[in-house]
This record gives C-alpha cells, structure tokens and sequence, in this order.
C-alpha cells in the first residue's frame, strides 16, 4: 500500500483538520470527534446533519455551509459513524425548528442514525430523516437490503439544505427531500479497485482489461464484470440502466458525472461529450451539469452518472445560493 | 449451581477480546468477498477499547460489565456490526442486571436476550445470512442440552457445534440482509462474516467455561 498518509489510526482526524483549516471562516471541527459543523451555527432554520464513512471526500464535510449541511459526521474509512458521534453532531447544530438527517442506505447507517436520533429524542430534540437509495444497480425488493445511497446524495443535500436555509419547517424540508430521492437515480462503474488504509490491500481485484459495472461507492463488488469498453459504451450501458427505470422523456434534469477518486478530469469530460449527446437524443433537456468528484471511493478509478428529474421548486433550490468548500452556487 | 462469576465473566470478554484481535484478518478477507472488507478491522478496534475501558470495572456485577462492554462496542465499532453487538451485549446486561455470578440458565437468559437485541435491531431473522444463522443454533442446541439435564460443559460443545453448522449453512443461501444481499445469488458459496465471529464468540465460551 502506498499512501500519502502520517499513520493509519489519524487518516480521519487529519483528514477533518485538513478540510476545516481550508476554510476556517466557514467550518469548524467539534472537540469531541470528527464532526464538522459550520463555523457559525445558523439559528431559526431546520439543521441538516448528514454523515458516513470517511473516504467519499469531499463528502461529507465538504458540503457543510451556507445552503447546504450544517454538520457532517465522518466515520472510519467506510464504516458508519458511531450513535453517540452522530449525536454530538445532532445536538451541536440542533435548533427549535428541528433537525433533518440525510442518511444513505446501507444497513449500517441506518441502524447508528436511529441510535442516535433516540438519543436525541430522549433530550427533547425534533429530529427526522430521510434514506437516500438512488443506485439503481441494486435491486431494490424484499430480498435485498434495498438501493444504496450514492452520488444523488449530494444533490439532497444542496436541494434540501436550500429548503432549509429558506426557513421552511422541518416537515417541508423532509418533503423536499424525499421528492429529490423519488427523482434521482445513479449508476456507477470502476476499472481499479481502492485500498482502505486499514485494510492494507485493495478490496477486490480487476484484471488490467477488465472493469466492474454497477460497483458501490465502497469498492464492493457491482452487478457484473465484462471487458473494458470504449467510454461511449460504458455511459451508454450506465445512462440505459438509468433511464429504464425512472420515466425522464421530456424532463429537465441535472447531469452530474461523478468521479470515483482516481479518475482524470479528461476522462470525465469525455463522458460527459457523450451523456449530453445521448440526452439530446434522448429528448431529455439538460438544465445543468455537474462534472467532477463529489461521492468518492478514496483512490478507486471510475465514474458514476447520476440524472435527477426537476420540477419548478426543484429548479429554483437547485440555483439558490451555496457556499461550501466543494460546491459553491 | 453458579457455573461463572463476574470476574471470570470479564476474563471471557478479554479473551474475546483476543480471539478477535487473531482472526481480524480473516473475517476481513471473508467480509471482502461479499461485503465492504472491513468486519475484522472494525470488530477489533472495538473489542481493544473494550479491553482498555474492562480494565477500570469492577468485577461485581456481570450485568454491568456486559453494558459496559456493548456501549463500548457501540462507540467504537461503527458500521453495522457496532449497532449489532453493541446492542447484543448491552441487551444481555439488562437482562442479567446485578447478577454477581451466573447459572446455567443465565447464560440462556443472556444469550436470548442478546439474540432478541440483534433481532430487534437488525430487523433480521435466521436464515439470512447473517451473524444470526450462528447465535440461534447455538442458542437452541444450549436450550435442549440443559433441559435434558446435560451439564453446561456438554452442551455449551453442542453449542458450538451447532453454531459451526449454522456458519457452514450460510454458504448455501442467499444474503437477503446488510451489503451482501446486493449480490444477491453471487453471494452463495461464501461464508458470512458476522456469522463467523459469532462463531468464534462462541467458541471462547465453551473453551472458557
């Protein structure tokens, strides 16, 4: 293993000094864990507090600030956070309006998120959540665990906490947030795999000619793994998957190419050249484009693409203003 | 007749302890396979603190000793095997609350409520492939022996074996629950991981008793 790295027990901790002495006017760090909160705690509003595993960065600290998180919680490296870590970032950013927790769907998650949510009732706190499920190479039925939660992600965290910053209550906020998750969908490939620090050596190994289609964003297996292909085909296979299962004709949607961590930008536009040709084709109309790392697996290469279907209201919080250290609008 | 008392209770918790600490590697490879490759790393980070935060309780009540070790675990683990056991020891200590020693019968008073905890929590049930398809075979093997009237030694080794069963049959089926079900049918021929350091769990039980 070859890492960039002080020790494997600090990777987390460092990480979170890293990112929140990068913006020290907008972040800070709680004493008591790795939980970044807003450097000014915004009162009179719905708190969003969201979290997971280290090792998708920049989520989630990344995306604590104005219009969007008021804390994240990170974890080990792709391991959830504790309940009582979840809890210090809950009450930390908590407010009379309520707290709204995004949570990506994986068993773990869940289950620390609801730990500690009945910490937070039993200290009289309103709080909520939603589960963000928008990876389509799962199959969501009474067999599985459901979808995971993966890149679409982030544009709860931007839509919700746009709707949150407007002063909306904490029911509204909720609402906005399942309409992003019933709209966005996400699918994801890699061709090398990633090293948890702990860990020592890669989680799965791929052949130099081959790649992993429908993979997670931590670096477990995918749906199934056939030759490399040309990036045209790859986004095509992805974009099928995508719009066979949510309804987009005639839609406006966000685009957002996702890269898994070790992917070049240059690789991500050339995706891009051709999702936006396949909309067009499509008779899909795209009314943004985000390209670049949002949901990373540490040093895996690939992409993911993620559409989310708008609406007016979707629209609007979308462009409302964001200032965070990874997104800013 | 008291078959353990606190002390030796907390002596079975550190020896976990190290058996985890042993086997972190291998459940981590077998957690790669149909998982996110991190229950061995996990799972022995949790159990050291365990270790360290033992060692400042007093050996007395072995209610508090299992609380201690499950919000421990809780604190420390993370992921979803932190919530699990975390909840299973914790539920256990509930259940055997101010207890300075423990009989036969406590053990399947723990046991039971440490498998009501998981189930509860995980909103799972045998037969998925999970740490359960280890803990209530060796949970229903422990029942009959003692009813029968055989000694705690004898059936804690039925016990064991009947955990080791339920580890092997994870192999055949399909994981409906945690990160494994999303291989659906790719997840046969693979045994689970949770169901494997209950396993061994289990194992220092019966050896330590």
């Amino acid at each position: 293993m070859k890492k960039i790295i002080n020790g494997i027990e600090s990777v987390e901790e460092q990480m979170i000094l890293g990112l929140v002495k990068s913006a020290p006017t907008k972040l800070k760090k709680l004493d008591c864990g790795n939980v970044v909160v807003r450097a000014r705690k915004k009162v009179g509003k719905v708190a969003l507090v969201s979290g997971g595993g280290s090792g998708h960065e920049p989520a989630h600290g990344g995306f604590v600030g104005e219009g969007m998180l008021d804390a994240a919680v990170a974890g080990a490296v792709f391991t959830s956070p504790t309940p009582d870590q979840i809890y210090e970032g809950i009450k930390a950013v908590a407010t009379e309006a309520g707290v709204l927790c995004v949570v990506k769907n994986y068993t773990g998650d869940v289950m620390n998120f609801e730990m500690a949510m009945d910490m937070a009732k039993d200290e009289d706190i309103k709080v909520d959540y939603v589960v963000v499920n928008d990876d389509v190479a799962v199959k969501d039925s009474l067999y599985t665990t459901g979808r995971r939660g993966v890149a679409g992600t982030i544009l709860v965290h931007k839509i919700a906490g746009a709707k949150a910053e407007e002063g909306a209550a904490l029911a509204a906020v909720k609402e906005t947030a399942e309409k992003v998750i019933a709209n966005v969908r996400t699918m994801g490939m890699a061709i090398s795999p990633c090293t948890v620090p702990a860990a020592g050596k890669p989680g799965f190994e791929l052949k130099e000619d081959e790649m992993e289609i429908g993979i997670g964003i931590h670096g477990e297996p995918g749906t199934h793994r056939e030759k490399i292909a040309k990036a045209d085909d790859i986004a095509k296979m992805l974009l099928d998957k995508v719009t066979a299962d949510l309804d987009y004709q005639g839609a406006e949607v966000v685009v957002m190419v996702n890269g898994m961590g070790a992917t070049p930008l240059m690789e991500l536009y050339i995706v891009n050249n051709y999702v936006q040709d396949y909309l067009k084709e499509a008779g899909i109309k795209v009314y943004d484009t985000m390209v670049g790392n949002y949901m990373t697996s540490i040093e895996m290469a690939g992409f993911s693409v993620t559409l989310l279907k708008l609406d007016d209201e979707l629209k609007r919080l979308y462009d409302a203003k964001a200032d965070t250290p990874a997104l800013v609008r | 007749m008291a078959i353990l008392t606190a002390a030796k209770l907390k002596d079975i918790i550190l020896a976990m302890a190290k058996r985890i600490e042993q086997e972190k590697d291998f459940l981590t490879e077998l957690d790669n396979a149909i998982g996110d490759g991190d229950h061995g790393i996990n799972l022995a980070r949790g159990f050291k603190a365990v270790e360290g935060k033992l060692a400042g309780v007093e050996a007395q009540d072995c209610g508090e000793i299992l609380k201690t070790t499950g919000m421990q675990l809780v604190s420390t683990v993370g992921g979803a095997s932190g919530p699990l056991y975390g909840t299973a020891f914790m539920k256990a200590g509930v259940a055997l609350k101010g207890k300075g020693e423990l009989e036969a019968a406590d053990l399947l008073t723990g046991l039971e409520a440490a498998i009501g905890g998981i189930k509860m929590r995980g909103k799972a049930t045998e037969g998925e492939k999970t740490m359960l398809d280890a803990l209530c075979p060796a949970f229903n093997a422990l029942k009959t022996g003692l009813d029968s009237g055989q000694d705690i030694k004898a059936a804690l080794v039925e016990a064991v074996h009947a955990a080791e069963k339920g580890v092997e049959y994870t192999k055949t089926i399909i994981a409906t629950k945690g990160r494994a079900s999303y291989l659906g049918e790719r997840s046969l021929g693979h045994q689970d991981p949770g169901a494997t350091s209950s396993l061994y769990l289990l194992q220092v039980l019966q050896q330590e008793i």
